[in-house]
């Protein structure tokens, strides 16, 4: 029976709500529902308020999804009593392009230009998981040469300051911290600059791929990491200056959008949500990937699971990524940047021109692609935003038979109702902005 | 590739993953039994429709059917991650839900249901997450056509737009 018909039926159960310090997680995530269970059509179904408004009446409205503050194209369907939220359900899907479906129509030598789009903000990411699951179904995961697994490194590190830039910059404008916004933004810019020398391309690089990367670091890249550091250190603590101390900012995020460590576990959340609730859990230490294992960097966590703990650890993980770009510049060894594997990796271009057999793999590499044995593997991998995760079912031929990512903003927003439940509507801004999803990833 | 058993059904080796094949009937309660030994999280939620690759290797006793559910569970406190597989017929693609025992579930298994048409019993919301709420079929079927695009534009709205266009000569 549809919430509309119990309505006009007129025996509607009460929607006490009882005060959150009485419920325990279980209740929250459960019973009482602080997520909106009704179709869009239900709502429709609603039409006007009537205009005695008593005062118990709740109202839905849409937030979004062209609004500025949901990042992308993210639909909130609030409950709101007076300008109290009470539940809320996002709605997503704006940005669906069948990436998955995609996916099983491209070589795996292609399916990293499709997955990176998926979090446009931190492609390098992305391109890492689905080339470490290719190479584990291919049995070349402990062949990659060291330069590959320490560039690897060093793009993703970079790409998590990049990324976490851009989340200051968007928390600030959603705010009302202009220049946040412009100096975040101006930040990032620089990192982008990098990626464009070395990449060629500012975003969707395409330059992790399996058995290696695409292309070695240009000449002079070491002098252009160390000016990027050397810029970046002193305009962090200008953010310090600018916002963490200043006591608007805090009496906007202290508080807000509260999540407890159960709820976030039960959620399934995972990257700094997780982490402001007081559970380290970082899979670069706790499950290390590539040369993780032999790096020294802090996980930083909060202790209140508020809005402000998840803008202080991302502050913080700009610098312990910083942290790990000047070991990881001590340790870059020299040698090849990709596998010399002819059956994945393609021959250089000199060589097509003296040999049939270099001319026989550059075609079939580039016409059939490379075929994976059959079998099945999940790989995830730290994001800035969470565990991202890809599984891929192979049948043994030159394309994915399944290919799934497991996006991590995908479940996050599923914190949003619960952090939202009994705030303002004024806190929902800042706690989407604070869950920072990407929708190019939620929607895939 | 080593064969074990927990909670009553084998588990395998698969390239360094442990993979358990719980079967459909005991699916809620299997997975009960991994949230008591500690598996706190549901990381991940998928399925794969193996409709045109049917001869997948599976251990001895799991009958193979079209659909299978794919569940990553992690513990956090064991560093440990185990991937369930269910397999669900096309004849009546239903499943229990999980949402009772990890509520992080719901918005995968509507992921699940609107691009696999899997039906999750019990669930608190199963509509569509992804594809819109008047959509027909399931994309990510083997036989959902790739490339099919659907007419956006009904009649009505057609015929209105044209005596739009005819009123004013």
């Amino acid at each position: 029976m549809s919430i509309l018909d119990t309505i006009e039926q007129g025996n509607e159960p009460e929607q006490g709500l009882k005060p959150r310090s009485e419920l325990t997680a279980r209740e929250l995530l459960r019973d009482v529902g602080s997520v909106l269970r009704m179709s869009e059509a239900d709502v429709a179904k609603l039409g006007q308020l009537p205009q005695d408004a008593s005062e118990d009446q709740t109202m839905i409205i849409n937030m979004g999804p062209q609004h500025p503050s949901t990042h992308g194209v993210l639909r909130l369907m609030l409950e709101l009593q007076g300008e109290t939220v009470l539940r809320c359900k996002p709605i997503i899907g704006y940005l669906h392009t069948g990436m998955e479906k995609t996916g099983e129509a491209l070589t795996y030598l292609q399916g990293g230009t499709n997955v990176t789009r998926m979090d446009y903000v931190s492609p390098f990411n992305n391109e890492l998981v689905f080339s470490l699951t290719v190479e584990k179904l291919l049995g070349i995961d402990t062949d990659i040469p060291e330069r590959a697994v320490w560039m690897r490194m060093l793009l993703s590190e970079l790409n998590r300051m990049s990324s976490h830039l851009l989340f200051m910059a968007t928390n600030g404008m959603d705010l009302g911290a202009v220049s946040m916004m412009i100096y975040g933004w101006r930040e990032r810019e620089e990192v982008l600059r990098f990626f464009q020398k070395v990449t060629g391309l500012r975003m969707n690089h395409n330059f992790i791929r399996p058995g290696g990367v695409a292309a070695d670091l240009p000449a002079g890249w070491r002098d252009d990491v160390l000016h990027l550091l050397e810029l970046i250190e002193p305009r962090l603590d200008e953010y310090d200056v600018l916002m963490t101390g200043q006591p608007i900012w805090r009496e906007r995020l202290q508080g807000v959008g509260i999540i407890t460590a159960q709820e976030a576990l039960a959620l399934g959340a995972t990257g700094p949500i997780l982490r402001s609730t007081g559970v380290a859990w970082d899979l670069r230490r706790d499950q290390p990937y590539l040369h993780y294992g032999q790096l020294d960097f802090d996980v930083i966590v909060g202790s209140y699971g508020d809005a402000f703990d998840r803008y202080a650890i991302r502050l913080n993980e700009i610098r312990e990524s910083m942290k790990l770009v000047r070991q990881i510049l001590d340790r870059m060894p020299s040698g090849d940047y990709r596998i010399q594997n002819k059956k994945v990796t393609p021959p250089p271009r000199a060589r097509i021109d003296e040999s049939m057999e270099a001319l026989i793999h550059h075609f079939k590499i580039f016409t059939e692609g490379f075929k994976v044995p059959e079998g099945e593997v999940y790989m995830a991998i730290e994001s800035p935003r969470g565990e991202i995760g890809c599984y891929i079912a192979s049948d043994g031929s030159a394309t994915p038979y399944r290919m799934h990512i497991r996006a991590p903003s995908f479940v996050n927003i599923q914190c949003l109702p619960h952090m939202m439940r009994g705030g303002l509507v004024a806190d929902a801004v800042a706690i989407i902005s604070s869950v920072d999803p990407v929708l190019g990833e939620v929607d895939r | 590739m080593s064969e074990s058993e927990l909670h009553g059904c084998p588990v395998v080796d698969r390239l360094g993953q442990q993979v358990l094949f719980a079967p459909r009937a005991r699916y809620q309660s299997v997975i009960k039994s991994l949230l008591a030994d500690g598996y706190e999280m549901c990381i991940d939620l998928t399925a794969v429709d193996y409709l045109i690759h049917p001869g997948r290797s599976l251990p001895a006793g799991v009958q193979p059917e079209r659909f299978e559910v794919v569940i990553n569970l992690l513990s956090i406190a064991a560093r440990a991650r185990l991937r369930v597989r269910v397999q669900v017929p096309e004849a009546d693609s239903a499943i229990a839900t999980l949402f009772d025992l990890y509520p992080g579930t719901e918005a995968m298994e509507r992921e699940v249901y609107d691009m696999f048409g899997i039906v999750f019993t019990d669930h608190p919301d199963l509509t569509r997450i992804l594809m819109p709420e008047d959509w027909d079929g399931h994309p990510l079927r083997k036989d959902y056509e790739i490339g099919r695009i659907p007419v956006q534009f009904t009649v009505a709205q057609a015929s209105a737009a044209q005596a739009t266009l005819g009123a004013t000569p």
